[in-house]
């Protein structure tokens, strides 16, 4: 296989094309994280901290949608986003931003999720001493989310690893437009069936790269929690 | 820490007060009046409602028959009561840290923290331990973490509810001493526990619950010399109460 050998050489030669395309798939993953962190952390930590009615079904379903196939959620945007969609009208699809909010929706729900258990896990156990210290709803919460901040580091990275790693979501709302819309995954998805070897493998590579990488900060954010809060 | 002004959530009075859960009686018909002084033990066998109590009259949980005043008060905030938990949860942070919020609670000035916490930590013995993540320290350990940030209230009541039931007699001594300091310095103590050994040498005066009743309660040299009641008798000889 002299694929490997081009491959590598794409990648350690710092090819312009490659690098545009893991450029644009690390703000487009960055980005949704942003986005799926600022609506699941509130909204894990508000299901965490509150009582409603059918707050258990929220959280079966909650917990279900960590799950969700990323196709599905790629058609699901794509129905939204189409122009004849409820939101056709922003004219979004095969955008880079169809992208993000595809893979927002596709990662808010684990954000939240495990923002939901880390944070009722907490509160189950600081519960008393806060009520004996007299600590109000806002004190509260910013304490749980502070003292959970490394574990709700591990969620977003969890979110990040399972954004940069999926095809099904993007490439159905993106379309794979080169020098548009076109990312690691939809690349390795396409250009496999092409015959671009080397650029399919100098991607994966990359991507392999990455998701080391996330797995090494999350572990390091497990040990600096381990080493501040015991 | 200072001599303490008088407080306002004294006396603590218990008037008639029980506390149902479903159809279950926890606490039945309890008249108890808490004044300042020596500290106040509860003792009884597991299950009498020792718990239940403290965190009735800390205003953790309301009762749902009679009424509980602080100072004559119904509601009282609790800004000089302050509880250490039988299992306390050390918050996430550091020894120094979790004292620190404790003090931040309480309306300590950032500036004054500092010191107050290295005082606090002096007091319970943990010099030198205040970097240390404080849910790595042993059980005694986290106990006196639990009373530093209580007495970081700077409480005029201190709820401890069986502070040593899962310590050895060494970590036992250390925390009964550091009950008694603080006792000695104004502040008004009422404890339980299951040791009657440990309530001899602290209580001022004794109360002794069973099923949820209050059975006997008064000087605790008059308890032990001359108890009123079979259960009292029976308690103190070391038998079951069932
Ligand atoms: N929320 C509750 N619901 C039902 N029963 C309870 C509740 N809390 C305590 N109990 C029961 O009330 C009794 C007294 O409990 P507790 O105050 O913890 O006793 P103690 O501290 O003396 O061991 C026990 O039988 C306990 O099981
Ligand atoms: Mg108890």
């Amino acid at each position: 296989m002299t694929g490997d050998v081009s491959a590598l050489q794409l990648v350690l030669s710092g090819d312009p094309g490659l690098f545009a395309i893991v450029r644009l798939s690390l703000l487009i993953s960055l980005s949704a994280v942003l986005f799926a962190g600022l609506i699941g952390v509130p909204v894990g930590a508000f299901i965490a901290l509150t009582l409603f009615p059918g707050r258990e079904g929220v959280i079966v379903v909650l917990n279900a949608l960590m799950g969700l196939p990323p196709v599905v959620v790629g058609l699901a945007v794509f129905l939204a986003l189409s122009r004849s969609g409820p939101l056709g009208s922003w004219g979004l699809l095969f955008t880079p931003q169809a992208m993000v909010i595809a893979q927002t929706v596709l990662v808010a729900p684990i954000i939240a999720a495990l923002t939901r258990q880390t944070i009722e896990d907490l509160w189950v156990e600081y519960r008393d001493e806060l009520a004996a210290m007299n600590i109000g709803p806002a004190g509260r919460v910013a304490t749980l989310v502070w003292d959970a901040r490394f574990s709700l580091v591990t969620a977003l990275l969890a979110g990040f690893g399972r954004a940069a790693a999926e095809v099904g979501a993007i490439i159905v709302v993106g379309g794979n437009i080169e020098g548009f819309t076109r990312t690691m995954t939809t690349a390795i998805a396409l250009e496999t069936s092409k015959g671009d070897l080397p650029l399919a493998i100098g991607l994966g590579i990359v991507l392999i790269f990455i998701v080391i990488l996330i797995n090494a900060l999350a572990w390091a954010a497990r040990r600096a929690g381990e080493r501040t809060a015991g | 820490m200072s001599m303490h002004a008088p407080s306002h959530d004294l006396p603590l009075m218990f008037v008639e007060a029980g506390i149902l859960a479903g159809e279950v009686t926890i606490l039945d018909n309890i008249s108890l009046t808490l004044n300042a002084g020596a500290p106040t033990v509860l003792i009884g066998p597991n299950g009498a409602g020792k718990t239940t109590l403290l965190r009735a009259a800390m205003g953790l949980i309301p009762v749902t028959h009679g009424r509980i005043t602080w100072g004559g008060n119904e509601t009282a905030a609790p800004a000089r009561r302050a509880f250490v938990f039988q299992r306390p949860a050390m918050l996430r942070r550091s020894t120094e840290g979790n004292v620190h919020y404790a003090l931040a609670a309480a309306g300590v000035p950032h500036g004054q923290r500092y010191d107050r916490a290295a005082e606090l930590l002096t007091l319970v013995g943990l010099d030198g331990f205040g970097s240390r993540p404080a849910r790595r320290l042993s059980g005694g350990e986290q106990q006196r973490v639990a009373l530093a940030r209580a007495l970081a209230r700077d409480p005029a009541v201190l709820f401890l509810d069986e502070p040593t039931a899962s310590l050895d007699p060494h970590a036992t001594k250390a925390i009964e001493d550091i009950v008694s300091n603080v006792a000695a310095r104004g502040v008004k103590v009422v404890m339980s526990t299951h040791d009657l050994g440990q309530a001899k040498r602290l209580a001022g005066d004794l109360v002794l619950l069973h099923r949820g009743r209050l059975i006997e309660s008064g000087p605790a040299a008059q308890f032990f010399a001359d108890p009123r009641t079979e259960e009292a008798s029976k308690f103190i000889a070391g038998e079951l109460l069932i």
